[in-house]
């Protein structure tokens, strides 16, 4: 054979070195931002710093900036004086439940988002009277809808008046199948001509096309979406728990340590991380499908 | 004149066809006017002339991928629609047009996964399609790890992996370089003479057209329609060094000349062809 060689992938180790390279990245930006914390702490004005009687400097004394082992000792602590459990087992225990909400948000939110584009590019007139409703839809905020709906849901069924976490799960899909719907129906759009030519000569139908050629070539726009929506999701779940109080949710714990913050400022902080956290692992999970849906495309080049 | 001898179940017949772009518009383009082009079992046909004489678009209207405004095509004796729903023809780009996600075999397997075959059929196919391009170790690997030949060569075994009777090619090798063009030029005439195959080959090049084809069908632009037909009869067993031939240097300058004369004829009506 004449041809050229075919082209390697990158080889395994450079990409594990990339890798272990990225997770030193990350913590030591976590060391940093905690060091310029404490830092700060330690050589700024207690009172705050005044300019021209405008306050440009927090206070750095302890109620305005806990140290952060202060933070992470509370999570040692149980959490009402002789409670049984530690404040870390309830963190986790409300990030556990906003996350399962989150997901629930995310997977349903993308379905839709997906069925939703594929309805517009199936159909030019659906896009057409749809779309601008899509993109409103967005500038409502949540905080205005979430009584809304717990209201709409009340008056329909006296089972769902209770059921607070299934109007955040809602705005959470509310929030989360918008990038998907507009990612999805522009990957949808994009195909190239000549493979969807090919398909026409092998007299595929639509929905053939659909899902032999159009999908599997929307996917480089679908999975950046899918980050988007898993963030959305997680935004739209725990905002709407402290807007309506969810029981069990990390929502409802920032909303009540924060209550407790003039008392015991660190407390806050331990809810704050733990949906931060909850973040973290909902970023992981999506990414994890991201390497899922890619894992058979060209690596792109460094 | 070629219709009289045309026979119905010739691959290609095509009669008194037009094309017209925006029809009644102020944008009306005449794409191809009284087209008769009868194409034989197993013959090598090759569509050239200037960019706008319409070769793609009439290789498109073979492939009923685009519907005549006048006239009729019929393939293998029955309409070009019919033909398509058969998958009576395989078919083949300049961009190879190979999906990412799907790897080499699974590819080759797409037309016949849309007829219906089962797996162990479809890949067992797969395999011999890959033999008959000469990539069987390429099997499990994607396109992007294949070179621009051999991602051609795939294409190539896609479009004929159906074992269709008939093969549209548009500017196949267009995009490869000057080494690897000969090379996929010698082997799709291997290929095309070990399954008795037909060809309509849309090329730019004229030695392209000249060193594949049994006939060499010269168009012009404005309104597209075919002014020549130059015969190449040098026989089946073509190899290099029927490119250094004398017969095949006069068949390329009967050709060029034939596209030379289009192209005074154009300068004469004040028409500059880009």
């Amino acid at each position: 054979m004449t041809d050229p060689t075919p082209v390697a992938p990158a080889a395994p180790s450079t990409v594990r070195a990339r890798r272990i390279r990225r997770a030193a990245m990350f913590v030591l930006a976590f060391l940093i931002v905690a060091a310029l914390w404490e830092g700060y702490k330690a050589v700024g004005p207690e009172a705050g710093g005044r300019v021209v009687g405008v306050r440009v400097l927090a206070r750095t004394n302890d109620r305005a900036m806990p140290h952060i082992w202060d933070m992470f000792s509370r999570f040692g602590r149980s959490e009402v004086r002789g409670g049984s459990d530690s404040i870390l087992i309830v963190v986790v225990r409300a990030a556990w439940y906003s996350f399962r909400c989150a997901l629930l948000a995310f997977l349903a939110g993308s379905f839709l988002g997906i069925a939703i584009a594929v309805l517009m590019a199936r159909f030019r007139v659906i896009e057409r009277a749809v779309m601008p409703y899509l993109v409103i839809s967005q500038t409502v905020p949540i905080l205005v809808l979430a009584p809304l709906i717990m209201s709409l849901m009340a008056y329909n069924s006296r089972d769902l008046a209770s059921k607070t976490w299934l109007a955040a799960v809602l705005l959470g899909v509310f929030l989360a199948f918008f990038p998907v719907a507009v990612g999805t129906l522009r990957g949808l759009q994009s195909t190239a001509s000549a493979p969807l030519e090919l398909m026409d000569s092998f007299a595929a139908g639509w929905w053939k096309t659909l899902w032999k050629l159009r999908f599997p070539s929307a996917v480089p726009y679908i999975a950046p979406a899918l980050r988007l929506a898993g963030a959305a999701a997680v935004v739209g779940v725990t905002v709407s728990e402290i807007s309506l109080g969810v029981k069990f949710g990390i929502g409802r714990l920032i909303l009540s340590y924060g209550q407790e913050a003039t008392s015991d400022p660190p407390k806050l902080f331990t809810a704050v991380f733990g949906a931060a956290v909850l973040g973290l692992v909902m970023a992981a999970v999506v990414l994890g499908i991201d390497h899922l849906l890619m894992r058979n495309r060209q690596p792109e080049a460094a | 004149m070629e219709n009289s001898m045309s026979n119905p179940n010739d691959p290609v017949v095509i009669a008194g066809v037009r094309k017209i772009f925006n029809q009644g518009k102020p944008n009306q383009v005449d794409a191809l006017i009284d087209i008769d082009l009868t194409v034989r079992a197993g013959e090598f046909v090759s569509l050239i002339g200037p960019s706008g004489c319409g070769k793609s678009t009439l290789l498109r209207l073979i492939a009923d991928l685009l519907q005549p405004s006048a006239g009729t095509i019929t393939i293998n004796g029955k309409s070009a629609h019919q033909a398509r729903v058969d998958q009576d023809y395989g078919m083949a780009f300049q961009q190879s047009g190979l999906f990412e996600w799907r790897t080499v075999a699974r590819n080759i397997e797409l037309p016949l996964e849309l007829k219906g075959w089962d797996k162990a059929k479809r890949r067992a196919r797969a395999v011999e399609m890959l033999e008959l391009v000469k990539l069987p170790e390429f099997a499990d690997h994607y396109p992007w790890q294949l070179s621009g030949g051999m991602q051609q060569r795939v294409a190539i075994a896609r479009a004929l992996a159906a074992h269709p009777g008939l093969l549209l090619m548009d500017e196949p090798f267009g995009a490869l370089d000057e080494m690897t063009r000969e090379h996929m030029q010698a082997e799709l005439l291997r290929i095309c003479a070990a399954a008795g195959t037909t060809v309509v080959f849309v090329t730019h090049s004229i030695p392209e057209a000249v060193y594949l084809a049994d006939r060499v069908v010269v168009m012009s632009p404005r309104p597209g329609r075919i002014t020549t037909v130059v015969d190449v009869a040098l026989g089946r067993d073509r190899d290099e060094l029927t490119r250094e031939a004398s017969g095949f240097f006069g068949k390329v300058t009967e050709v060029r000349e034939a596209l030379r004369g289009i192209e005074l004829s154009l300068e004469a009506r004040g028409i500059e062809d880009r």
